[in-house]
Formats: C-alpha cells, structure tokens, sequence
C-alpha cells in the first residue's frame, strides 16, 4: 500500500487537495456538501471527464489534441443530419454513427500527424481551425432544436427528494462517463496495445525496436480519442437538449488543463485515468464553490490558472521528494 | 613450445559465423568482406573507431540491414540467407544498444518483460508474470531492484542491469553490447564485468562493444579490431596491451609520454582554500599555476564536476575563498566567471557544450558574442573571421563554418567545442571529460592542443575519470574521494599502476 501511495504521489496529492477543498466548501456554503449540488456536480462533468480520458490517451502516447472539441461538434451535427435520414434512430444507432464519426475525425489528424511527419499540436490546431471554419460555414451558425426524443429525453439512473422539496438526480451522462473511464482504464492499464502506448509515448526509438508499429499508436491514441469525442459530444447535445455549433468551442483547452494537472506528462509516457478523472473533478469543484460563493466566474479563470501552475511545478520536484523515502542508494546492487 | 598436435579434439564449432560481409550505403563502403566469428559461451570484444563498421555489423547480424552479394549468417547450426530482427530475437541474439531503449517511465518490471507485451494480437496483460520473469531474471544476476518502482528513479549504472535483464528474458545465445560503459564510474564497470562473466560461465556468449581498452583486454577471450570497415584480425585478448588495440584501430602509433613538468615558480592562477559546498565537496585547496596542467580525478560523485561548477561560478560556495591572479573573487553567476578569464568545457558535449544543429560559426563564437559585434549587431565579417582563425589554430577539419555541428566528427566537435571557450581568452581552463565520444586517435590530438596551450601560459585543469589521461597529460594529479582532496601526485614520481591501485583501492 505504502509502494502504491509512492508511485502514485500526484493522483494522491489531488486527492488530498480535492477532499481539502471539498471540506472548506462545505464550511463556506451550505449548499455544497448535498446531494443534489454533488448530482449536478457529477452531471455536469460527465462530457469532461469523457473528453478527458481520450485526451488522456494521447498525451501518454505523446502527442497533444486541440480540435477533439470542435471535432465533438462535428459529430453532433453529422449525427443529427444522419439521424434525420434514418428516421430517428435510437441510443445504439447514435452510439455507433457519432463514434465512427469521431474516430474519422481522429483517424484524419492521425494521418497526418503519420504520413506528412508533422507534429501533432501543429496538426490539431489546423484541424481545429478546419473543423470550426467547416461546421460554421455549413450551418451558418445554426442551432439544432429539433433532436429526435430519445436524444433530449431525460434519463434518469436514480434520484431522490430531498427535504426542501428539490430533487436530487443522477442522469444518464454520468453513466456513459463510468463506461468510458472504465474502457479507458481497461485499454491502458490492462491491454498490451495500452502499454505499448505507454512505451512509445515514453521512447519512440525503444518502442521502435521492439517493432512496435509508429502508425499503429498514432491511429490508436488519436482514434480513442475521436470515439471519446464522438460519444462526449452525443452525450453534451443530450445534455443541453440541442446542437449548438459553438457549444464546445474553447473546452479543449479546458480540458488539457484538466488532465495535465491530473498527471498526465506533455511529453508522454505518463498519466493516469485516476489522475485525469481527479484533475477535471478538481476543476469542476473549484468552479462549482466559487458559483455557490458568488465569485466572478474571471475569478474562476484566474484561479485555475494558478492551480495549474503551482500543481506543475510541485508535481514533478517536490512533491516527490516530501513524499519519497525511497533512494538510490536503498536498493541493494 | 609450439608444436603440432595432430590428435587433438577438433574446434568446437561457433556459434555465429559470418564470412565476407560487405555493406554499402549510397555508394558509401560501410563493411567489406569482413568475417566474424563467436564461441559459445566465449566473451568477444568487437574494437574499432567511431566510422569503422562496429555498429553496421551488429545490425547486419541482427537483421536490420541486409548485406550485399552472397553473403550468409549462420548461427546456432541454423544458416540464414536473410536475417530479419524478429528471426534474431526468436533465435536467441540480444543487442543492448548504447542508449538501452528502456522505458525511463515505466517500472522496472515492465522494462524488463516488455516483450510479453509485443507482437501478436492485443491482448489481456498479464502483470503478475511480468513482475514473476523480472525477478527471476534479476535473481540469475545476483541483483534485486524494486521492480514497481519507475526507471527513471535508478542511475544509469543500474539502468544498465535493467538492460541486461531484459536481453536475457526468454532464451539469449548471445549478447552484444554496445559501449556498455561508457558512462559508468570505475566501481559500476567493475560490477558489469563480473555480470558479463557470469553470463559467460552459463554459456551465454558476450560480444562487447568498447572504446575502453583497459577493461576489454580484462573481460574478452578473443579480440575482432575493424578499421574503415575492414577486418584488421581476431587475436587472443590476454596478448593484447592497450597501445598495440590502439595501433591496430588507428593503424598508427602512440608515444604515451608523461607530459608533467614542474612549475614551482610561476605565479598562481587560481588559488582554492578551504572550498566547500556541504554533500558535494569539503575544504578543498588548492594552486593552479600559469601554464600548468592539474589533473583532477576520482570516481563518478566525488564532487569532481560540482567543484568545477563552483569555480565556473555556477554554484556558490558556503565558505573558502577563490583567488585569481591573487585576487578574491566571488562570483554571482557564470558570467562574471567568464569575465573574469575562466572557461568550462562542460562533461557533456552533446547535450550541453555544443548547440548541435546550429552551425558550427554560431556555436564557436556564442560565449564571445562581444567580440564579433559592431554597433549592436553581429557582424558577418569579424564573425567569419574569429572563427576562421581558430578552426586554422586547432586544426578543426570543416567543410564550411555554416554546417551544424552535428555534422562533424566528436574529435571535431570537442574542437569546436574548446575553440569556443579559447575565444574568450580565458586565463583558466577547466576540460571536464574532454574525450568522452572522442575516439582513440582523435584523443591524442585534443591532448597535443592542451599541451599546447599550457605551453603558452594557460592555466588547465582537467577532470577525468580516465586515469590514463590525467597521468599522462597532467603536471600533477589531485585525487578526490567522497568530496575531499585525498591524494596529490606528480606523475613523474609514480607508475600509472601505482596511481591506479592508489586510486581505486
């Protein structure tokens, strides 16, 4: 346990500081430690936290992603358009028509990233600026209203009245998320394909020569991250009940925030689903205290820029070294 | 002695064979007609300069680069018309390149079973048989290392063993290794030695790749010496001396002269007292006159390049003085240094002496930017003309003053490298490691222009861990341990033997 606690010191950190806040916010505001805030705290992160899982793979298998966001948008009017075609459609068929749109999208920044040898952050922020130049052009800036119902229905997985008469519910996007978190958890944790991500996130050139294919675990990572916003951004047009072409204009960075201050390494090689959920939670709390306090939502922003900040540059020194009684010297030759 | 003996048992048969290797490259002759041939079990050294073929041959054994014309492998009774990497591997050949390949992220574990997560289909990992053959593997070495930890909290030294680990996870037949040394102190080598003996005693053969000459003639059987991708020929290791490896690499011969010369009288450059940084280095004193050399020496940690650091002015002292030209100095940061007339060569050409892809003019002037500047700017003209007059002064062979520096050769680099510093004017010089990467010819030729400048009132000091190098080109050697000042000798006085038991004991 104590080996545990020293190879993950940051997802403990966050932990740690997360449960701190956690407690400071229930002093401060009575309305944070209930059940109803933390339901809609759980609600409101699911699209994170799925966005932040995909993102997660790329970042250890070292690349980086702006556009999975815009790309989100992407899918959610070409889903909808598809739908339209086919009459309605249901939860599987827009599953499988916003993943596969979302993992074309991926795949393409792949590609390129692959065949033309051009960094990945160069290539995403193209894709992005095509991908938002793209969607605006086409639907001039149009919202979609008109969804099918099961789409914008309400799913509820259980709720509860409280005392004051206000419902308490948890919805159907927090399950999708558990769904993801796990899969995530599952592909990089417990397959070889995650740990050959790993490997060729941490030493392109080592990974080489165990003939691990280049092209395989970029079209992986980037594609896991196209089925994760494919699925995030079905699940957010659920959410808000309509399409909204610049509804996730601007998450992304967002969520890279997130999931770097939840471990990952800009670099590769390292990150965890656990320091990622944290990270967006964190982030999530933060917001939410600060709404029930009345804080100016700028003051939010600033906030969690220093957050970053100081969490980045503990998270590699410091905290390592308080928290590490391990040594060189300690191992026996 | 020497006589026939016709009933003898017939030679064991090897266990690699190739004969009449040749590799081109773009017309470029990388290998010709070259043969090799390993034991069982044997520990072969494969010695040669940078360029002389060492590193394609491997390659070719191992399947990433096809030779030209008839040429075949045969290996373990097998013979191989096409050798592919994933052939080699299956057949048992493990090469520890030179930058290991390991996972710095990754735990220890998982670098050393990793190819239980390569090829086929993806699968569920099954992590408690990685860490089951890490351990086991660690354990035929006589090691154990916490396997859940990440490399990257391990020295190079044990990096290394997780090398070896890994190559021999599933069945090895034989293990190259490639400059396996060369970052590792005296003590650390010594460690990887008694390893590769080990493998050896259980019939795993060792073909180590190696600038050291010293431990190859220790650790090898036999000895196969390439020059310009040529074979030189294979000899017995134990009638081998270190100048004869050189000569047979170089294809010329070394004076190894003590260079060492007495400078009682002349005026101190640098004067140390009483130097210290706490866990780094204690009550270090010391004088280095004009034109002499010190040698400083001592294992990996003795606080060798903390003290340089110290004098450069990048690190400050919690007590002692340092006088120039008898003048106390404090320094705030290694500009004042510079200004006041000491230059670095930093122990690590590649990642901090030299700005690699940028050309070799910008990186020969860049620590005397002051010099090429008119009104503000640089100017083309004097900048050409620096540079021009210390590529001509130490012998740098360029093709033109715009091409990175990573396009020339390591002795060239270190050139380059020293040019830099030299265009300060400096009064002292500190060379950390100058020849690490430098190949054996290329070495004497740092040393001649050292001489030289000490000749011409330079005050040097020279750190190394190579004994061979400060006794020899030292005027005086300091030994350090563990941060203290624990020897001094003049090489005039004492065999480099004594020096090294000395020094080693």
């Amino acid at each position: 346990m104590l080996r545990r606690l020293q190879t993950q010191t940051t997802e403990m950190v966050l932990l740690a500081v997360s449960v701190a806040i956690c407690l400071v916010l229930s002093l401060a505001s009575d309305r944070f430690f209930t059940l109803v805030n933390l339901f809609d705290l759980a609600n409101a992160s699911a699209v994170n936290i799925i966005f932040a899982v995909g993102l997660l793979v790329v970042l250890i298998a070292g690349g980086i992603d702006i556009s999975f966001a815009v790309a989100a948008s992407v899918v959610q009017y070409l889903t909808a358009l598809a739908l339209a075609q086919i009459g309605g459609g249901g939860w599987v068929s827009g599953l499988l028509i916003a993943g596969s749109i979302g993992i074309l999208l991926g795949a393409f920044n792949a590609f390129l990233i692959h065949r033309f040898r051009i960094i990945s952050i160069v290539v995403t922020i193209a894709t992005f600026n095509i991908y938002f130049g793209l969607l605006m052009f086409f639907t001039r800036g149009v919202s979609i209203y008109d969804l099918p119902d099961w789409w914008t229905g309400k799913v509820i997985l259980f709720e509860r009245q409280m005392a004051d008469g206000n419902w308490a519910e948890l919805r159907l996007p927090v399950l999708v998320m558990a769904l993801c978190v796990f899969a995530t958890w599952a592909l990089i944790r417990h397959t070889t394909t995650g740990r050959q991500l790993y490997a060729f996130g941490d030493n392109p050139e080592g990974a080489r020569r165990f003939g691990i294919s280049v092209a395989a675990m970029q079209f992986i990572a980037f594609g896991w991250l196209g089925l994760m916003a494919g699925i995030g951004g079905l699940v957010q047009a659920h959410y808000a009940q309509e399409v909204v072409p610049n509804a996730l204009y601007g998450r992304e960075l967002d969520v890279l925030a997130a999931v770097v201050l939840g471990g990952a390494r800009l670099g590769g090689g390292r990150g965890s689903v656990l320091g990622c959920v944290l990270g967006v939670l964190l982030v999530a709390i933060v917001q939410n205290g600060l709404n029930l306090l009345g804080a100016s939502p700028y003051a939010f922003r600033m906030i969690i820029g220093v957050i970053i900040l100081v969490a980045i540059t503990l998270s590699n020194a410091q905290i390592g070294k308080l928290f590490a009684t391990r040594s060189e010297g300690r191992a026996a030759p | 002695m020497a006589t026939a003996q016709p009933g003898a048992a017939p030679a064991p048969r090897p266990l690699l064979s190739l004969s009449d290797v040749s590799v081109t490259f773009g017309g470029v002759t990388a290998l010709k007609g070259v043969s090799f041939e390993v034991m069982p079990g044997e520990v072969h050294c494969l010695a040669g300069e940078n360029g002389s073929g060492k590193s394609t041959l491997i390659k070719v054994i191992t399947g990433v680069y096809r030779p030209d014309g008839e040429a075949r492998i045969s290996f373990d009774g097998e013979v191989y018309d096409q050798m592919t990497p994933v052939a080699a591997q299956a057949a048992g050949i493990r090469v520890i390149w030179q930058d290991l390949a390991l996972f710095p992220e990754m735990s220890v574990a998982e670098n050393i079973a990793f190819q239980e997560v390569v090829g086929g289909r993806p699968r569920r990992v099954d992590h408690g048989a990685m860490r089951e053959t890490a351990r086991k593997v660690l354990a035929r070495l006589g090691t154990s290392l916490d396997l859940d930890l990440p490399l990257r909290d391990y020295s190079i030294a044990r990096r290394q063993i997780v090398a070896i680990a890994r190559a021999l996870v599933g069945e090895a037949k034989i293990i190259f290794m490639d400059e396996p040394t060369a970052s590792l102190t005296q003590a650390e080598t010594s460690h990887l030695l008694a390893i590769v003996r080990t493998l050896s005693r259980e019939g795993i053969a060792v073909v180590f790749v190696s600038h050291r000459l010293a431990e190859v003639i220790e650790i090898a059987d036999r000895m196969t010496v390439l020059r310009d991708g040529r074979l030189v020929g294979v000899y017995p290791a134990r009638e081998m001396t270190p100048s004869r490896i050189t000569e047979l690499m170089t294809g010329r011969t070394f004076d190894a002269n003590v260079r060492a010369r007495s400078h009682g009288t002349a005026p101190a450059v640098l004067a140390v007292e009483g130097l210290t940084r706490p866990g780094e280095f204690e009550d270090v004193s010391f004088v280095v006159r004009r034109g002499e050399t010190l040698g400083i020496t001592g294992l990996l940690g003795a606080g060798r390049t903390e003290l340089a650091l110290t004098l450069f002015g990048m690190r400050r002292p919690h007590a002692g003085t340092i006088r120039l030209d008898g003048k106390p100095v404090r320094f705030r940061s290694n500009r004042d240094a510079i200004r006041a007339g000491i230059a670095y060569l930093s122990e690590d050409r590649l990642s901090l002496g030299l700005i690699q892809p940028q050309s070799i003019a910008d990186n020969l002037v860049i620590a005397s930017l002051g010099k090429v500047m008119t009104g503000g700017l640089i100017s083309q003209r004097r900048k050409q003309g620096l540079v021009a007059r210390w590529v001509g002064e130490l012998g740098i062979k360029i093709g033109r003053q715009e091409d990175a520096v990573s396009t020339l050769s390591g002795g060239n680099q270190q050139r380059v490298a020293i040019a830099k510093w030299l265009a300060t004017d400096p009064r002292l010089l500190i060379l950390d490691a100058p020849t690490v990467g430098v190949d054996v010819g290329a070495r004497a030729g740092i040393f001649d222009i050292v001489a030289r400048l000490a000749a011409e009132g330079l005050a040097i000091i020279l750190i190394s861990d190579e004994l061979p190098e400060v006794y020899y080109n030292a005027d005086r050697v300091l030994h350090m341990a563990r941060g203290r000042i624990v020897g001094e000798y003049d090489p005039r006085s004492i065999a480099l033997p004594e020096l090294e038991a000395a020094v080693y004991a």
